[in-house]
């Protein structure tokens, strides 16, 4: 137990901040779910972080990355947030599917996708809930029929993140005729592919961060298959594991957002509510456990770990604690709360848009009641 | 930057763990009701022989002179069972303290002791009766007295194990140790070790709160099915697991830096004991609502749980006092995903 950095460690951060500092717009880009030119501005970040290689910083070089390990990612990603730069438009694929592809990924496979994920070059979506397959995933109903060296894909995708703008996505085929969690594969798809339809959805804050994806008789090489035929299942168990666990929400992103809240109650202090200074000191708290303990997690995958069923605990203890920090921000608000960033009397800090995002939280990436589920049954071992 | 034990840390929490799996079952705890002690001498004696009261104690005045980290864990693994002795109060916190004031003060070779401590922060004296010495304090001045040398006034807790009294003293009675503050002593430190310690036993009572509503959601069957087949039973668990997941690395840490003696490691301590002893809260309560009306009697276990938990989260230091710290960290000190780990020295 050392909870200090090393030498190298120091100058890493300094690096990064340095870079970061000389390259990071000074002006926010609009959100890559609000317009097809927001979304190309991210692509362009991306290509920008590319060039100075900070893809992904976790990969390996030879598929685009930097070769870093876990601690460095997570100084990496201080770092990020710290400096208020863009939100990672490739989030899909950097984050979820890229682990997935390192770990069960053919040499072939990694050459192709991985360094352009890395670059922005491709942008992914995930196309992983059906209208009849949300919570219980292992209801999905598209169809992959191997001709030769294809597979041809039918059936109806939704919900599918950042699939309005991205070029690629993946997501869990079945064998017809294949039941329940067996016989489904996971298989990556362009969207500009002939036969596939992308209509947007709308999200309660108006972006089009969602889409439907209608697949009619989509022709794949066999090579977009990612590891086994039929072992699809426990694939994008690991999958869902990386985005709850570690990568999809930095701690870093909350530590930004409770030193803003503190900064928010130390200019109303005199004309909020007292009492809310208990929930200010509990959003810190909450924001430094979550860091406290992906800290902990790295340095056990560090040591040869595995990332198990408490990655649902993760997952659960974000976004719960995202929305307890956005809406403690709405209190101290007050009448300004429901302002929107267009109202001149707005706070710099778009709290309320935050808020709303923040609701989300505990419905993505697996809702947070199939993550108790999964704690209650694999951590506690309560029968199913 | 590593948050890992070392295998010798892990050993020699496992070493605690079967001694007290063995040694202080809900059996044991029964027939101490039942006899109305807060103390069972055998297994006094075997903690002792095991060493772990020589643990925080420099090698100087007779100890092993590890650290926080390690005191922690056996703090823990005593939470698991809920442990009557006072050995955190004794051994993580008084014993040390005594140590710095007067590290060749006879009580200290004498293993079997236990040491009591009237700390400022705290209204009573835990176990102050059956201590072979309390420490006290008055006027910069640090003091020890036998408890026939005071006057005890029995406080009874609602915990059957905590045996809290109010004490009654004068210096002419008691043993002068010099200044409250020679050799390093330090009354503050005191209380970050208890609070730190009563923050990892917590993470133990929580852990074993859970541990039981989950064997006994097994076994029970209500509408032809295990209860803990149905989400609401399931949900309630999950839920008091997630706290206790988070608040063990907060723990761990507090454990890592209560020595740099700032106040980043000052909150860290509180921010530990809040979070575990709130695990703790959640748990007994999850697991009391998991038994029904079984966790509501006498004869079911959980309630020692719940009674630990409630007297440790008001005692070294109520939530406000440990929140009131945290926030002079968020509001004197600069604050962002750059300073997890940042030290006061380092910013001033």
């Amino acid at each position: 137990m050392d909870l200090t950095y090393t030498p190298e460690q120091q100058a890493f951060r300094a690096e990064v901040r340095a870079w970061l500092d000389a390259h990071v717009p000074e002006h926010p880009l609009e959100h890559f779910d609000a317009t097809r030119e927001g979304f190309e501005a991210h692509r362009q970040w991306e290509k920008t972080l590319k060039s100075g290689d900070w893809g992904m910083v976790t990969w390996p070089r030879e598929y685009g990355g930097r070769g870093l390990d876990l601690i460095q990612w997570l100084i990496f990603e201080e770092e990020y947030y710290r400096a208020g730069a863009p939100g990672r438009v490739n989030q899909n694929g950097i984050f979820l599917l890229g682990p997935t592809l390192i770990e069960f990924g053919t040499h072939e496979q990694k050459q192709r996708f991985l360094p352009k994920m890395a670059s922005g070059e491709e942008i992914w979506a995930q196309a992983w809930s059906e209208p009849m397959a949300g919570s219980d995933l292992a209801g999905v109903r598209a169809t992959a029929v191997r001709e030769g060296d294809e597979y041809i894909l039918n059936g109806h995708k939704i919900w599918s993140s950042r699939a309005v703008f991205a070029d690629w996505a993946f997501g869990l085929f079945r064998e017809p005729g294949s039941e329940r969690h067996k016989g489904m594969s996971l298989i990556f798809f362009p969207l500009n592919a002939p036969g596939v339809t992308v209509n947007a959805i709308k999200k309660i804050n108006g972006h089009v961060g969602f889409a439907e994806i209608f697949l009619e008789n989509v022709r794949v090489p066999a090579f977009n298959r990612l590891g086994e035929e039929g072992q699809g299942w426990h694939i994008c168990m690991a999958t869902a594991g990386f985005e709850r666990g570690l990568m999809l929400r930095s701690p870093a992103r909350y530590q930004v957002a409770a030193k803003k809240l503190a900064e928010l109650w130390a200019a109303n202090k005199e004309s909020a509510d007292p009492g809310l200074e208990a929930d200010v000191v509990r959003a810190h708290m909450n924001a430094d456990a979550y860091a406290l303990n992906i800290y902990q997690t790295a340095s056990r995958l560090m040591a040869g770990a595995k990332i198990g069923p408490e990655a649902s605990t993760n997952k659960i203890f974000w976004s719960e604690l995202d929305i307890h920090l956005t809406q403690t921000a709405l209190n101290i608000l007050g009448p300004q709360a429901e302002l929107t960033h267009e109202a001149p009397d707005a706070n710099a800090v778009d709290w309320i848009d935050d808020y709303i995002f923040a609701l989300a939280g505990p419905i993505y990436a697996g809702s947070n009641e199939i993550q108790r589920n999964i704690i209650a049954e694999r951590m506690l071992g309560l029968p199913r | 930057m590593d948050f890992t034990l070392s295998e010798e840390q892990l050993m020699f929490a496992e070493t605690a763990r079967s001694l007290f799996a063995d040694s202080c079952t809900p059996d044991h705890w029964r027939r101490m009701m039942e006899a109305n002690e807060a103390i069972d001498p055998t297994r006094w004696a075997s903690i002792v022989e095991t060493g772990l009261t020589l643990v925080l104690l420099p090698e100087e005045a007779g100890g092993i002179g590890l650290a926080e980290t390690d005191f922690a864990l056996i703090a823990q693994e005593a939470g698991y069972v809920a442990l009557p002795e006072p050995l955190i109060e004794s051994a993580g916190v008084a014993a040390p303290l005594l140590a710095a004031l007067a590290p060749d003060h006879a009580l200290l070779s004498e293993p079997s002791a236990t040491i009591a401590i009237a700390h400022p922060a705290n209204p009573y004296v835990a176990n102050a009766d059956s201590a072979g010495g309390i420490i006290l304090h008055a006027d910069g001045e640090a003091f020890l007295a036998t408890p026939d040398q005071v006057t005890l006034t029995a406080q009874p807790s609602i915990d059957p194990f905590r045996r809290l009294f109010s004490v009654e003293w004068s210096k002419d009675k008691a043993t002068p140790l010099g200044p409250n503050n020679q050799n390093g002593a330090d009354w503050d430190l005191a209380f970050d070790r208890a609070a730190l310690f009563n923050a990892a036993f917590g993470l133990g009572l929580a852990q074993r709160a859970v541990d039981l509503a989950v064997d006994y959601a097994k076994e029970r069957q209500q509408f032809g099915k295990p209860i803990g087949s149905y989400q609401a039973v399931k949900h309630h668990l999950a839920s008091a697991q997630v706290a206790i997941e988070f608040a063990k690395p907060v723990v761990a840490a507090a454990a890592a830096e209560i020595g740099a003696r700032d106040t980043q490691a000052r909150a860290r301590v509180s921010h530990a004991k809040l979070v575990a002893l709130e695990a703790a809260d959640k748990a007994a309560r999850a697991s009391i609502q998991v038994h029904g009306a079984m966790g509501y009697s006498w004869e079911v276990d959980v309630h020692l749980f719940l009674k630990r938990t409630v007297a440790l989260t008001q005692t070294w230091g109520t939530p406000a006092h440990h929140r009131a710290r945290i926030a002079t960290r968020i509001f004197t000190q600069p604050m962002g995903p750059d300073q997890t780990f940042a030290r006061e020295k380092t910013n001033a």
